[in-house]
């Protein structure tokens, strides 16, 4: 679930967990409405973006409550609590505080509390926010490992485009507490249903109104990627199939690799994405072109 | 050595710069507070002449075996500790929800008005508040009324003649002198819990909840674990000032001695200050006894 903070994706999870009870509709798990059951007997579990570990109980102990309120016995308790530990990396921790950890350990002593019970889904509501860009980027390719090798459904709350991109098998986009889209991420990023799809997870520009209908004669909003985008000569010919338009140079940034150019074409300001820097001053004027299939039709604002 | 030298020093070396801002308040806090309470516990390994009543100054154990042996001061201790410990885990049935409440549910206005409606009454006297009680509780006092015309009368009789805590009447009974404990120091026990409740995040009982465990299970694993330091301190504060309370006992008056009437009296009339240190020595002992099986009990480990 992908969307910017406020836009309801935390309330959506704490509604599958059962932490919070709907006005309306039903919450079905494996066909099941489970909307009237409390969160002690539904058969999903959660990692807390706080990690809610227990600071009264060492690492142990944490990974076992689950298996403690159910009435586990003792033994097959720490089998499996050491079992899960060894999962998450953790083999060997479980007589630490949880005081004594560090941040990614505490987010796997969370993860590995929530994976005891053995759930049907995962929640994992923004469970790498809190840790650092390199620790962030080798928990993603652990947490998907993990979930390629459980075979469990991993509902996995986020506002990192990036991060929903690269882990998911389908990604719920979320704004103003609706779902504007619900596809898998390479059709969300090539194929963007609305004017907020495209500008959160492509990052792409959008063109509405006038202008839209301008460079394509019809009036309908469109999206087309900053990579896309072709920077031309103001005096060079369009190449055939590609719809263009006229517009001056605000500025550029250099990256490296690429430089993104801004545009302002009568007032929409266009990013472009380009592999060499060139040489260009700003107030210089440019002419942007596109392949026609380049540019992604979206619907029309109600 | 010039201002500016002397700044240089300060900043240089940081731990005398604490030293000289802790100084005042640490001869303060050492002669006044410790200091005198030394100087107490000495005179208690004093002993008085019996003939002549004056404190012979040498060190000795006979007025801890005076108090030690002597049925009738033993009485005491055991009435006050009993007191003590009745009143302590009362407080806590009652003050338990209490604060549960106030850290768990209430918000904004409703939070403010529970804490001033905790602290309100201890902002008005004392002395004002005892006498009160005892009006409350006399034999043709409001309370009794109450009972007599619920037609209740019946049951209040059966208090009053029950062994060991009835009597003439309530305002002279160890039930209204329990009664009127309670009543003071439940604001003592309601602000540590509902300060240590509010320190448990929500998300750790929806952890709990999350991991299969009925409310019950979360209350017993999770809240009451995380808010016995609460608990604790809020216990310290009811057991130390039921153990040295004497105004409420002479002016709810059970029969029998506590130890707070005891000090006073001994140090007054009788002259005796040995005696009267050695009694006050008690509640430290039982105070020092208490933390140190809750420390064992493991109720600070959530600090």
């Amino acid at each position: 679930m992908l969307g910017p903070s406020g836009s309801g994706k935390t309330t959506c999870l704490r509604l599958i967990a059962g932490f919070e009870t709907p006005d309306a509709g039903a919450i079905l798990l494996d066909g099941r409405d489970v909307s009237s059951v409390p969160p002690n007997r539904r058969d999903v579990n959660t990692v807390f973006q706080d990690y809610a570990l227990f600071p009264h109980m060492n690492v142990q102990d944490n990974v076992a409550y689950g298996l403690r309120v159910r009435g586990v016995p003792m033994p097959e308790r720490q089998r499996r609590a050491g079992t899960a530990l060894d999962l998450v990396k953790l083999a060997g921790f479980g007589a630490r505080q949880t005081s004594q950890l560090s941040g990614g350990q505490k987010q796997r002593v969370a993860l590995a509390r929530a994976l005891v019970n053995e759930p049907r889904v995962l929640l994992l509501d923004e469970p790498l926010g809190a840790l650092d860009l390199r620790l962030r980027e080798e928990m993603q390719i652990e947490l998907k490992n993990l979930q390629r090798h459980l075979g469990i459904t991993f509902v996995y709350v986020t506002h990192d485009q990036g991060e929903a991109l690269s882990m998911s098998d389908r990604i719920a986009v979320f704004d103003k507490g609706r779902i504007e889209q619900l596809a898998a991420p390479r059709d969300l990023y090539i194929q963007p249903r609305s004017a907020f799809v495209a500008r959160f997870v492509g990052g792409s520009n959008v063109v509405e109104g006038e202008l839209a209908r301008q460079i394509t004669g019809v009036a309908r909003p469109f999206a087309i990627r900053a990579e896309r985008i072709l920077v031309l000569a103001s005096d060079e010919p369009v190449p055939p199939v590609h719809w263009s338009c006229d517009g001056t140079l605000v500025d550029v940034q250099y990256h490296g690799a690429t430089s993104r150019w801004q545009v302002d074409v009568g007032g929409t300001l266009f990013a472009v994405e380009r592999r060499e820097a060139g040489s260009a001053a700003s107030g210089q004027p440019v002419r942007l072109a596109w392949p026609h299939e380049a540019a992604v039709l979206l619907a029309s604002p109600q | 050595m010039t201002g500016r030298a002397l700044a240089g020093l300060l900043h240089r070396r940081q731990s005398l710069r604490v030293f000289l801002l802790l100084l005042p308040p640490l001869l303060w806090f050492g002669t006044v507070y410790l200091g005198s309470l030394f100087a107490l516990l000495a005179q208690s390994f004093y002993a008085i002449d019996e003939f002549t009543a004056k404190i012979i100054r040498e060190p000795t154990l006979a007025t801890y075996r005076q108090l030690l042996t002597q049925p009738a001061n033993l009485d005491i201790v055991l009435r006050t500790v009993s007191m003590a410990v009745v009143v302590t885990i009362a407080s806590a049935l009652l003050a338990f929800p209490i604060a549960y409440y106030m850290a768990r549910y209430a918000r904004g206005r409703t939070r403010a008005l529970f804490y001033v409606g905790v602290m309100l009454p201890m902002w008005t006297s004392y002395l004002v508040k005892v006498y009160a009680w005892r009006l409350i509780l006399a034999k043709q006092g409001i309370l009794s009324w109450l009972f007599t015309s619920l037609g209740l009368q019946s049951v209040l009789d059966r208090v009053l003649a029950a062994p060991g805590i009835g009597g003439p009447s309530l305002s002279s009974s160890y039930a209204g002198l329990f009664i009127v404990f309670v009543y003071m120091w439940l604001p003592f026990m309601i602000l540590p819990i509902a300060a240590a409740l509010e320190r448990v995040p929500a998300s750790l009982l929806q952890a709990a909840a999350d991991l299969g465990a009925t409310p019950a299970q979360a209350f017993r694993h999770v809240v009451l674990p995380l808010a016995v330091p609460g608990l604790a301190a809020g216990s310290i504060f009811t057991f130390s000032l039921t153990l040295g309370d004497y105004i409420i006992p002479s002016v709810v008056g059970a029969p029998g001695y506590f130890i707070g009437m005891m000090v006073y009296q001994q140090q007054g009339t009788a002259g005796n200050i040995p005696l009267a240190a050695a009694f006050s020595v008690v509640p430290i002992v039982l105070i020092a006894v208490y933390l140190a099986l809750a420390r064992r009990a493991g109720a600070f480990d959530a600090l």
